[in-house]
């Protein structure tokens, strides 16, 4: 497989055993290199259950999901895992290994880094995420914001080419949520794809250009996310929450994203030019 | 009385060199909605998890001081009879769930009260109909979503009439306009409670601190295993803005507390509209 990826969504349906309905209907899109895609929608919309039909772990129903042009259902778990890294919500679902260093290099031994490769990512990402402290310790012993980003250092330890995330931001403050934005950004801007699904719209906004909104197992929506998520059509239908600096550009005309609480107060003490003493 | 009385109570887990919790004093009163917030790893479900006594019933590790729960010493009462008082949401709601369907989950604590059937009965309903779930009642819990198996979750503390609830990242799971219900929902039980003469403690650990803010009357912040800040809401963000402690203070107090001095505001706006309008006010007064 060549080295980016590229997955295409067709007419997919999906049903869980025994259940009546669909979980999934009708399903269209194509995810290229160097997207950064959020998955939005209300409780119970199928968000989860659409990321793991991309990566293998459920197959269509009906329809197909193809990665780089091959059907999911040829392709096997451990094969598609290279390519795509997923990070479930509930991290004691992912975790297996004795210590926080074993869980994070199971992967890398698994898909045959060498030792010396092996021992740089570590470290590497063990810095990352700020768990230097535990890596002799059992993922278990952690707390539910530092078994979060065990979760995800593990996964992006090797470098998925397109890696998805389940509820990233769930028990983090807002210095690791930070940090996790930009971790994330910066394998975008290395041409890597990421998939958010997520509830947390602040989040979602300071990191992707592109939304899948679902609702009740349908695409309601797909697109630019900032104009997804400032249509009240949208944020009604599938429970969302307009964010905080889309509002804020609305009511100051002019755009705020990509700056920081400081610099975004300046702009309103210039704009109010007047009151500032 | 005190629904919560630590004194110098530290705890470390087995294997751990740090202390988890190093000498906490911490007297909540009964019938206080309190939120306790902090950096991940700090030690806030550690104190969940002494309230309910599963520290140190449960956990190995090394404790000391005294914990007291509605007058009971945690040491001396197994996890039960503190189960009679106290309830827990747990952060993962599926690590709770456990029988094979929602309404098995919701009856299982009253049914180990050795309640009649009817009050179980009515209990059940009553606990369903004020999360919101009585659809999934015959739903196996592993076949909802995560937000589901939350509201399950909670329907099954409510089921045993607890004088004080746990919530341990309640709306981890949640879209943004079901969070806004279950917290409305919880502080409306409560509420009610207080209405027919009961009493109803409650202590929400949660990093989400803008869904709470309305309907807390104090914030605990805890850092490494140490209570840094403890008091009324706004007073104990703006300290937490002034010293740099890593908490998701909501946005526009992040914007507040930035300019309110330089712009002459007063008060804190609840929204943005708000905000421009104390700006605009503000900024007329001093020209105008």
């Amino acid at each position: 497989m060549k080295n980016m990826v590229e997955i295409t969504v067709e007419n997919l349906f999906f049903k869980y055993p025994d259940a009546e309905k669909y979980a999934l209907k009708n399903i269209n899109f194509t995810i290229k290199e160097g997207e950064s895609i959020a998955i939005l929608g209300e409780n119970g919309a199928g968000k989860t259950t659409l990321a793991k039909n991309l990566n293998g772990l459920l197959k269509p129903t009906k329809g197909s999901v193809k990665i780089d042009g091959v059907d999911t259902r040829n392709l096997s778990v451990a094969k598609i895992a290279r390519k795509i890294g997923f990070v479930c919500h509930n991290p004691d679902h992912q975790f297996f290994a004795e210590t926080v260093e074993e869980e994070i290099k199971f992967g890398l031994k698994n898909f045959g880094f060498t030792e010396n490769e092996i021992e740089k990512s570590l470290l590497d990402v063990l810095k990352t995420f700020g768990l230097e402290e535990y890596r002799h310790k059992s993922p278990f012993q952690l707390s539910g914001g530092e078994k979060k980003r065990l979760a995800i250092a593990s996964i992006i330890v090797w470098r998925p080419e397109l890696l998805i995330l389940d509820e990233p931001t769930i028990g983090m403050d807002y210095a690791q949520r930070l940090n996790i934005q930009n971790v994330l950004k910066n394998l975008v801007s290395e041409g890597k794809s990421i998939i958010v699904i997520t509830h947390d719209v602040d989040f979602a906004v300071s990191l992707c250009r592109r939304a899948i909104v679902l609702s009740g197992g349908e695409i309601v929506g797909d697109g630019c996310l900032r104009k997804l998520l400032s249509n009240p059509e949208v944020i009604e239908k599938a429970s969302l929450r307009k964010p905080f600096l889309i509002e804020l550009e609305e009511e100051i005309g002019f755009s705020v994203i990509d700056e920081d609480f400081d610099s975004i107060s300046e702009s309103l003490i210039r704009v109010f030019d007047k009151c500032h003493s | 009385m005190n629904a919560v009385d630590f004194r110098n109570v530290s705890f470390r887990y087995a294997g751990s060199e740090k202390e988890a919790l190093a000498n906490i004093n911490l007297k909540i009163e009964e019938g206080e909605s309190v939120l306790i917030t902090g950096p991940s790893g700090c030690g806030k479900s550690t104190i969940a998890k002494i309230i309910m006594g599963l520290i140190p019933h449960s956990y190995t590790g090394e404790f000391s001081g005294e914990a007291y729960v509605f007058g009971m010493n945690i040491l001396e009462n197994p996890v039960s009879n503190i189960a009679t008082k106290c309830g827990i949401v747990f952060q993962n709601p599926e690590n709770q769930l456990f029988t094979f369907s929602v309404e098995d989950d919701v009856a299982f604590g009253p049914e180990n009260l050795a309640l009649p059937p009817e009050e179980i009965r009515k209990r059940v309903d009553e606990s369903l109909k004020l999360v919101g779930i009585e659809h999934l009642r015959y739903s196996s819990p592993n076949s909802l979503s995560g937000g589901e198996q939350q509201k399950a979750a909670i329907a099954s503390i409510l089921s045993m009439y607890p004088s004080l609830i746990v919530f341990d990242e309640p709306t981890s799971m949640l879209d943004p306009s079901s969070s806004i219900n279950l917290i409305q929902s919880i502080f409306r039980l409560k509420e009610e409670l207080e209405k027919k003469g009961g009493r109803l403690t409650l202590i929400i650990i949660e990093h989400r601190i803008g869904l709470l803010l309305d309907h807390v009357s104090r914030i605990i912040v805890i850092s490494d295993g140490r209570i840094v800040l403890d008091g009324e809401p706004l007073s104990v963000l703006y300290e937490s803005f002034k010293k740099k402690i890593p908490i998701n203070i909501p946005p526009i107090l992040q914007i507040y507390f930035r300019i309110k001095d330089r712009c002459g505001l007063e008060k804190p706006p609840k929204n943005l509209k708000e905000l421009f309008s104390y700006l605009r006010e503000a900024s007329s007064e001093k020209h105008g």
